[in-house]
């Protein structure tokens, strides 16, 4: 069967963009992954768009985005699961290609979230769990990654110090990103004087909402060679589920649907976790990055808060993670991120990352989760 | 009558609304599958293991142990009048996992991992519309239980 090659990479600024609609944020990516991977737009077959709907106000976002690319009457349609919306953009386009139905698609993530008001916000705050068991007692997304950093703390003696040195290691990246939202260090101190959220994370153990839109143009092996002299194949995918409720979840110290995710990625790429020179990794609080260690394998069970303090996760480290800021710093822009991360392992793969490049990267991954591991795609990416 | 449970409610319709009235009694009930005999908590209607269709509601205990917690300072959209609020996750003694608030019986600092609670019900007082939930409290804390059905 044809591999998959990614031929054009697109990527806007990630913020807050109060000049923009989201097909308008779609089309910068767009343009700018035409012009990387010099693609003319006659070649594409199909669109496929990442997006969580609830926050547009806009319905039906996959039909505006491919009117406004000026892509009718080629086939789109949206996927949506959660804050991986975009990793699940990225398996169809590639299931589409391999099933032989299209040869060349353009992947869009993309999400426009500071069009709602704090009150609305807020509102949707209180809708991330289970509705009918959870929600009715005020849980939040961060209470729930803070009850996982609790147990985290209790089974393995996780830190506060270590959560820290996680935001002050993506903010160290995120300073050198310049799609980033937050380009500036902190340190531990800074970290931890920050507001409480649900303790013990505070504001800099979480990740910010933002406006962004990210390109990706996959394309079958043969076209994918026609189209680009650096094609970046891939070559391994996983996704997996878990429990809507935490209640049902017998382990609160990881996801067990990035576990399962990833063994299948790794399978399917015949590598294994030590293989990967680079990854991105969805650190939507810094518990959850410290979880994905974990749960990827980079380190045994327990070890991920170590695993930070010995700076194993910093380039020059075992296995560098989140060099481009992961969503911590570079904001999160909830349907764009997966295919935010992709973008930067495919530059990592091709070189192109200057002062946060990482030497001689051939194997690169990203982790994306879709709440609180209600759903995780892992997807790996191999240079020729 | 499933819009009683909780200070809001999203979900008013459920095949398991009773549970609602058995709380507003000072029961807190699972379910019992009347095929397999499979409890669960929080109750289902529908047999996980099974697949069966009809269930009985069977009362539970209500004593724990505490699997996690949090302070939440940031709160959503009508909990503002009662935040910060600590709310924790705990292993029910015969099944199941059950997640709220914890009550006055119990002070922040004391929470600890592992430690057990009992889950006692509750009725929001001020309210004109039947409000219930429950909370974690002490080991030994009681409460009223009446028969309304
Ligand atoms: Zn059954």
């Amino acid at each position: 069967m044809t591999r998959v090659g990614v031929v054009g990479i697109g990527h806007t600024v990630f913020g807050r963009r109060s000049d923009a609609t989201v097909q308008e944020l779609a089309f910068e990516a767009y343009r700018e992954a035409l012009a990387d991977g010099d693609v003319d737009p006659s070649v594409i077959d199909a669109s496929v768009i990442g997006s969580v709907p609830e926050y547009h106000k806009q319905r039906s976002l996959a039909g505006v985005i491919q009117e406004y690319l000026d892509l009718n009457p080629r086939p789109t349609w949206l996927t949506e699961v959660a804050c991986a919306s975009g990793s699940a953009a990225i398996r169809t386009a590639w299931l589409s290609i391999r099933a032989g139905v299209h040869d060349v698609v353009a992947v869009i993530g993309c999400q426009k979230m500071t069009e709602l008001t704090t009150a609305e916000i807020l509102a949707l705050m209180g809708r991330v769990g289970d509705v009918q068991w959870e929600s009715v007692f005020g849980t939040t997304f961060p209470g729930y990654y803070a009850m996982f950093a609790q147990r985290h703390k209790h089974e393995f003696g996780t830190t506060n110090d270590q959560l820290s040195l996680v935001a002050v290691k993506n903010h160290y990246y995120g300073a050198r990103n310049d799609k980033a939202l937050f380009r500036k260090e902190i340190t531990v101190e800074k970290a931890q004087a920050s507001d409480p959220v649900a303790s013990p994370l505070n504001v800099y153990d979480c990740c910010a909402n933002a406006d962004g839109a990210v390109c990706l143009i996959l394309a079958a092996e043969d076209r994918a060679r026609d189209l680009s002299d650096r094609p970046v194949w891939l070559d391994g995918l996983g996704c997996a589920t878990a429990s809507m409720s935490v209640l049902r979840r017998p382990d609160l110290t990881g996801l067990p649907s990035a576990a399962d995710a990833a063994q299948q990625a790794y399978d399917m790429a015949g590598v294994a976790a030590a293989d990967i020179d680079v990854a991105g990794v969805h650190d939507c609080f810094t518990i959850a990055e410290i979880m994905a260690y974990e749960d990827l394998g980079f380190c045994a069970k327990g070890e991920g808060g170590a695993f930070i303090q010995d700076k194993a996760s910093y380039i020059g480290g075992s296995s560098p993670v989140n060099v481009d800021g992961g969503l911590k710093a570079k904001g999160h822009p909830i349907g764009a991120t997966g295919v935010s991360q992709a973008y930067e392992i495919v530059r990592q793969l091709r070189g192109d990352c200057g002062e946060r490049q990482v030497p001689d990267a051939d194997v690169g991954l990203t982790h994306n989760v879709g709440g609180i591991g209600q759903y995780c795609f892992v997807n790996l990416f191999r240079r020729d | 009558m499933f819009d009683w449970f909780g200070k809001v409610s999203y979900c008013p319709h459920t095949k398991v609304a009773g549970f609602a009235r058995h709380l507003k009694d000072g029961r807190i009930m699972g379910s019992r599958c009347e095929a397999c005999g499979e409890v669960a908590f929080p109750p289902r209607a529908d047999c996980p293991a099974c697949r069966h269709d009809a269930f009985a509601f069977v009362e539970m205990s209500g004593a724990g142990t505490v699997v996690t917690y949090t302070r939440i300072d940031a709160a959503p959209a009508g909990f503002e009048d009662v935040t910060p609020f600590t709310v924790g996750v705990i292993d029910l003694e015969e099944t199941g996992r059950l997640l709220a608030w914890f009550g006055e019986t119990i002070d922040e600092g004391d929470i600890r991992i592992g430690m057990p609670v009992q889950v006692v019900p509750r009725i929001f007082e001020d309210t004109e519309q039947i409000k219930v939930h429950y909370t974690l409290e002490q080991p030994g804390t009681g409460w009223v239980k009446t028969d309304s059905s």
